[in-house]
């Protein structure tokens, strides 16, 4: 797949509160995802990651752009996308009254699976993943990761070259995480799967990615493997400061930081140059600024920060706690 | 932690993009009987799990509608209408009320997505669903039909109609509650939309027409469970006339048809916006 060059397009109107202007939830966003590789779209709430995944899913026209997916054109031909992708979506009302083995069968059978053919993978997908001994109870019963573990599985019967998954691993425990990311590497290693991924946890995405685009205000802010885009703000490095009670204030060094740190109750951060940041951790551990500090930590950056160094619009961080 | 770039990963990203140029095998295309087999069975199954005890509310509503109707109804023609009229209502509470809510439910929160994204048709994703409902509406109307024999001594021979009845009735008032929950722009409105079209089915389908003045005759002409309540109405005759009973029929097969039709238009239109 030299594949999904979209030029994403503005004016997605959408009706909203009254006097709310449209808002362009995708703007010219232009990516090339290639074959086998697991792509990542990171972003904050309202960064236009749905968006733009329901419009290369086919399930909602783009206002301009094209999107092609597999020398598929998708735009063109929407119902194609079906035929190509497996997607496994944050909602999952519509097989939430299954059971697992019967939301994954079903399933199967509507990516045209042949009865027969439906149930033995079925039966594989689930034993996999490890869930065949909860096959028989319905989704809604289960825990919220189960029941994205199951959903994940419904996703993976019936072969498709391409998976795109909306925050998969949500509320999952790590066995079940690695289950997934496992299903996941041998479909690429064996049959050369692409994988499109929509995801707010940082720390995964540093894990899983090959590639990883950051979307903000529905515009691409940056596109790199993850240690590419750390490589951006290598030269920084993140100064957490903990006070006991309140900042010393008094102190003029740390005075002279206020304006430059992003406060977070008792927590100070600051991001800064290695040369300044040692400065500041002498300053504040000895003196009369220790005497008002609780904890300190020196980071080097993550993607967290590369999102906050491009300007990543509220400046409040990716990982939703 | 350690991230490994595309570029260098076994079986590489570059070295294939050098090769694939031509359009990708599209997967199979899911043909409409089989998937529809597969929606009906699956949404059979969800009885299991969240649509009993509501099956039971159908049966006891029109068992209790009956009941207190045996106090106004002295045998005859009305007796006839309100069994045949409670046990239609059955059809209407489950397949008009019920499934327009399941649509309107499942649209507002983005579970035709599911569906979309995978290579079914349309019509086997509305007619699957509706099919089960107009099938969970079975074992209510025939224990209400029953019951109301019983109850105000009327014939049970001639309730084999019910096969027909059931799925025919069953098919209009599904497409029409389909219809509903995937049209209306909030699952609110479809609930609303259910709820009138079952009130409409009981006020206009079980009291005795006779007594009603014309302009709400005419709303119950217009009614499409009207029809399926005056085929089984009529078979309760000692003679009935077949001829009547099967172009009654033949209303609720055309309505069903349009309706379903519609229905699945309304379901390309909310999975693709």
């Amino acid at each position: 797949m030299r594949g999904l060059t979209k030029t994403y397009p503005a004016v997605r109107g959408r009706r909203g509160v009254p006097a709310t202007p449209a808002v362009t939830a995708t703007d010219e966003v232009r990516l090339d995802i290639r074959r086998g590789e697991i792509f990542g779209l990171l972003g904050p709430n309202g960064a236009g990651k749905t968006t733009l995944v329901r419009q290369l899913t086919g399930l909602m026209r783009p206002d301009r752009g094209s999107v092609e997916i597999l020398g598929h054109d998708i735009v063109r031909h929407p119902e194609r996308a079906a035929r190509i992708l497996a997607y496994l979506g944050q909602e999952s009302s519509a097989l939430d009254e299954l059971t697992v083995s019967l939301a994954a069968e079903t399933t199967g059978r509507l990516r045209g699976l042949e009865a027969r053919q439906a149930r033995d993978e079925r039966d594989a997908v689930l034993d996999e993943l490890g869930l065949t001994p909860i096959a028989g109870r319905p989704i809604k019963k289960l825990s919220g990761g189960q029941r994205r573990l199951a959903c994940f599985a419904s996703a993976l019967v019936g072969e498709r070259p391409l998976l795109v998954l909306d925050e998969p691993t949500t509320a999952m425990d790590p066995v079940a995480r690695r289950a997934v990311w496992g299903a996941v590497d041998r479909r690429r290693a064996e049959r050369g799967t692409t994988v499109l991924l929509v995801t707010h946890n940082v720390i995964e995405a540093e894990t899983v990615l090959d590639r990883v685009a950051v979307l903000d205000q529905g515009r691409v802010i940056a596109c790199d493997t993850p240690t590419g885009l750390k490589e951006q703000v290598a030269g920084d490095v993140r100064v957490d400061l903990v006070w006991r009670e309140a900042a010393p204030l008094h102190v003029p060094e740390v005075a002279a930081l206020r304006d430059r740190v992003v406060e977070s109750g008792r927590r100070w951060t600051l991001r800064l140059a290695p040369d300044e940041a040692r400065a500041v951790v002498a300053t504040v551990t000895g003196g009369a600024a220790f005497a008002a500090l609780d904890d300190f930590t020196l980071t080097t950056p993550s993607l967290e920060d590369v999102y906050l160094a491009l300007g990543g619009a509220a400046q409040q961080g990716l990982v939703k706690a | 932690m350690s991230v490994v770039p595309a570029e260098v990963l076994p079986g590489s990203a570059l070295a294939v993009e050098e090769t694939v140029r031509g359009e990708a095998e599209l997967g199979p295309r899911a043909r409409l009987w089989p998937s529809l087999v597969a929606v009906y069975r699956a949404q059979l199954s969800r009885a299991r799990v969240a649509r009993i005890p509501l099956l039971f509310v159908a049966t006891f509503q029109s068992v209790g509608i009956m009941i207190l109707m045996r106090g106004v109804v002295d045998g005859g023609g009305e007796a006839q209408s309100v069994v045949a009229g409670s046990s239609v209502l059955v059809v209407a509470f489950v397949a008009l009320n019920l499934l327009a809510q399941y649509f309107g439910q499942l649209r507002a929160s983005g579970g035709l997505d599911h569906y979309a994204t995978l290579p079914v048709p349309p019509a086997a994703v509305v007619l699957g669903a509706a099919g089960a409902y107009a099938s969970f509406t079975v074992p209510g109307t025939v224990v209400t039909a029953v019951f109301g024999c019983v109850l105000f001594g009327l014939p049970l021979a001639h309730l084999w109609v019910l096969i027909a009845v059931i799925p025919l009735a069953g098919a209009a008032l599904a497409g029409l509650g389909a219809a509903f929950g995937l049209l209306a722009p909030r699952p609110e409105l479809a609930t609303v939309l259910g709820q009138l079209g079952m009130s409409a089915a009981l006020l206009l389908g079980v009291l005795p027409a006779d007594r009603m003045p014309e302009p709400v005759r005419f709303l119950r002409d217009l009614l499409p469970s009207t029809y399926g309540v005056e085929a089984f109405a009529r078979t309760f005759e000692p003679h009935p006339d077949w001829a009547f009973v099967l172009g009654d029929l033949a209303v609720c097969a055309g309505v069903g048809v349009v309706s379903l039709a519609v229905a699945t238009w309304a379901y390309r239109r909310a999975a693709v916006r």
